[in-house]
């Protein structure tokens, strides 16, 4: 026994010693299925936009057409990811705090824009804001058209976005200690100062990581947005969607450059959060 | 004087205030309330109705005239098929990427489980895409399976590569929090006692991890069945041969066949529907012996 432990402790290994059987085989398989499946893909994607060079991608990127789809993408994105951390916050500690006939029936579908396959948000969205749908003719008799427009892309990116936010704060809202809100009160604070000074500091990490994953994922979205924003080039044409055009036109160097674009915009994303997340568990202990 | 002014004033402030220190008063509670529950009556609750709606708007036996459509029907038999291969596929990968990251030791590992989340941050379009750049007329490997009579893009098999992608960390990220929560000194005593891996393997972890594994399995499914974006680059939307459901949907509905669409539509929200109470059900029932991670996506 005190043999085996010298030579433990001598030999460097690449897994810690074991007694459990199939490191092998199943990291094997992991690594194996892990690059044929999703790292050779992508990698051929960046060895294709680094062949279109940085000039190459410049001039993607500043073609008039993707110059302005990407703008809409970016914008609308960050504009849904802002409607959904407010709503989020709200339908999050609503869910959280408070007891109404319904609660738990609300708070199974929030994970909706999850389970529902994106062209079936997107064919209902555009039925409900359509001039003559249900939403649609309300709004027209105030002269507000959303179908077809940029409105209807921030609609469905609020759509897609929600669950982000909510299910990333609401067990931080679970977790707050009563104790903190107990201890403000009773030192004379107004409840509108508990919640601003002390509930909120520990929720913003949260918030910020909800923010940036239905941001990021607002980047991404395609099928429920095609339905409703009508896709008029230069106005409410998306990025992902120019992409598709251009694979019609066989234009596989614009394809790649736009979606190398998108591919970074969605790492610095997770960047970001990884940032937060991190900078969260140094002050306040969690994520 | 001073000490009766105190007093005084307490008391008159606990006449005001009835409500606890912590609470909110009941015009907040109401009004917060009201807004969380318009918003996702607006936005969640009513594009859910107006899918039933919009498909019996003709009656029944229009919404069932939708399902005669050979076209219907194969992109059905498609969906399916799609499914019964990216689902067990991403189940026995999901099932070694946990045994491997939780059961074991090794460096690198947080770097390996960013890998696996991977897919998930990538747009469904640009997933298509990088298939396309492998596999299209253009690809790498494009010239060498069209020479051998082999077509990927186009056809079923770039479908099924598309969706193994974007459905690929469901159920590892589901079951490697999970493993590594349990640890391993059951599979350990197990093993110690005689058993072999096979043997710990299927009488220890399995049981222990079963309710997670169905989890994420059912949220792999779902996105299986209703994937769009990727499916649609790599398809070709060849009629009767590979358009999947929500493929399918979407002709129908640029041909303004709308009850048509929206009763393509039915299945998969019933679909979703499904999914969603299962999923549910599972985290009220089992929430023990799921991972805390599990209702973050």
């Amino acid at each position: 026994m005190s043999n085996l432990n010298v030579i433990e402790r001598n030999a460097w290994r690449f897994r810690a010693p074991s007694v459990i059987p199939g490191f092998g085989i199943t990291f094997g398989y992991t690594l194996f299925y892990l690059g044929l499946i999703v790292l050779f893909p992508l990698a051929t994607l960046v060895f294709r936009s680094s062949e279109l060079g940085f000039s190459g991608l410049y001039a993607v990127a500043t073609e008039p057409r993707v110059a302005a789809a990407l703008r809409t993408t970016f914008f609308i994105s960050f504009a849904a990811a802002l409607v959904d951390l407010v709503f989020g916050l709200i339908v999050a500690w609503v869910l959280t705090r408070y007891e109404f006939p319904g609660r738990r029936l609300f708070d199974a579908f929030v994970d909706l824009p999850f389970a529902l396959p994106t062209a079936v948000a997107g064919i209902s969205l555009a039925a409900l804001y359509a001039p003559n749908g249900w939403f649609g003719a309300q709004l027209a008799s105030f002269g507000i058209k959303v179908a077809f427009t940029r409105w209807g892309i921030l609609v469905a990116l609020i759509f897609i976005g929600l669950p982000f936010v909510v299910r990333t704060v609401q067990p931080i809202i679970a977790e707050l200690e009563i104790e903190l809100e107990e201890a403000s009160a009773t030192l004379g604070a107004w409840r509108v100062q508990t919640i601003l000074f002390v509930l909120l500091p520990p929720l913003l990490p949260a918030l910020l990581t909800g923010f940036a994953l239905a941001f990021a994922r607002a980047i991404g979205e395609y099928g429920s947005v095609i339905f409703i924003a009508g896709n008029i080039a230069y106005i409410s044409e998306i990025a992902p969607l120019l992409i598709v055009v251009k694979l019609e036109q066989y234009d596989f160097a614009g394809a790649t450059g736009i979606a190398s674009i998108m591919l970074a915009i969605s790492f610095i994303a997770l960047l970001i959060i990884n940032v937060v997340q991190a900078w969260s568990r140094k002050r306040f202990g969690h994520v | 004087m001073a000490m009766s002014d105190t007093v005084l004033a307490t008391n008159m402030k606990s006449k005001i205030r009835r409500r606890g220190a912590t609470e909110d008063t009941r015009f907040a509670r109401f009004v917060l309330i009201s807004i969380a529950v318009s918003f996702l009556g607006l936005f969640l609750f009513a594009p859910l109705a107006v899918v039933f709606v919009e498909a019996s708007g003709k009656g029944f036996y229009a919404f069932l005239d939708a399902f005669r459509d050979p076209d219907a029907q194969s992109a059905i038999r498609l969906t399916l098929l799609i499914a019964a291969i990216s689902v067990p596929a991403n189940l026995m990968f999901g099932l070694c990427a946990a045994w491997s990251i939780a059961k074991f030791s090794f460096p690198g590992k947080s770097l390996l489980i960013t890998l696996i989340d991977l897919p998930f941050s990538v747009s469904p379009v640009v997933s298509g895409l990088v298939y396309v750049l492998v596999f299209g007329a253009q690809g790498v490997f494009g010239k060498f399976f069209s020479a051998h009579g082999i077509q990927i893009i186009f056809a079923v098999p770039g479908i099924v590569l598309a969706t193994i992608f974007v459905t690929f960390p469901f159920v590892a990220r589901e079951l490697i929090p999970l493993m590594q929560e349990q640890g391993t000194v059951e599979e350990e005593a197990a093993l110690t006692l005689g058993a072999s891996g096979l043997t710990t393997f299927w009488t220890v972890t399995i049981p222990n991890i079963k309710w997670g594994l169905l989890y994420g399995v059912l949220l792999c499914n779902a996105r299986a069945m209703g994937e769009f974006g990727a499916v649609s680059v790599v398809s070709g939307h060849i009629r009767g041969l590979t358009n999947t459901i929500p493929l399918q949907v979407e002709i129908l509905y640029n041909e303004y066949n709308s009850v048509a669409a929206f009763a393509m539509a039915v299945l998969l929200a019933s679909l979703a529907l499904i999914t969603l109470g299962l999923k549910t059900l599972l985290e009220w029932k089992y929430a023990d012996a799921l991972s805390g991670r599990a209702r973050k996506h």
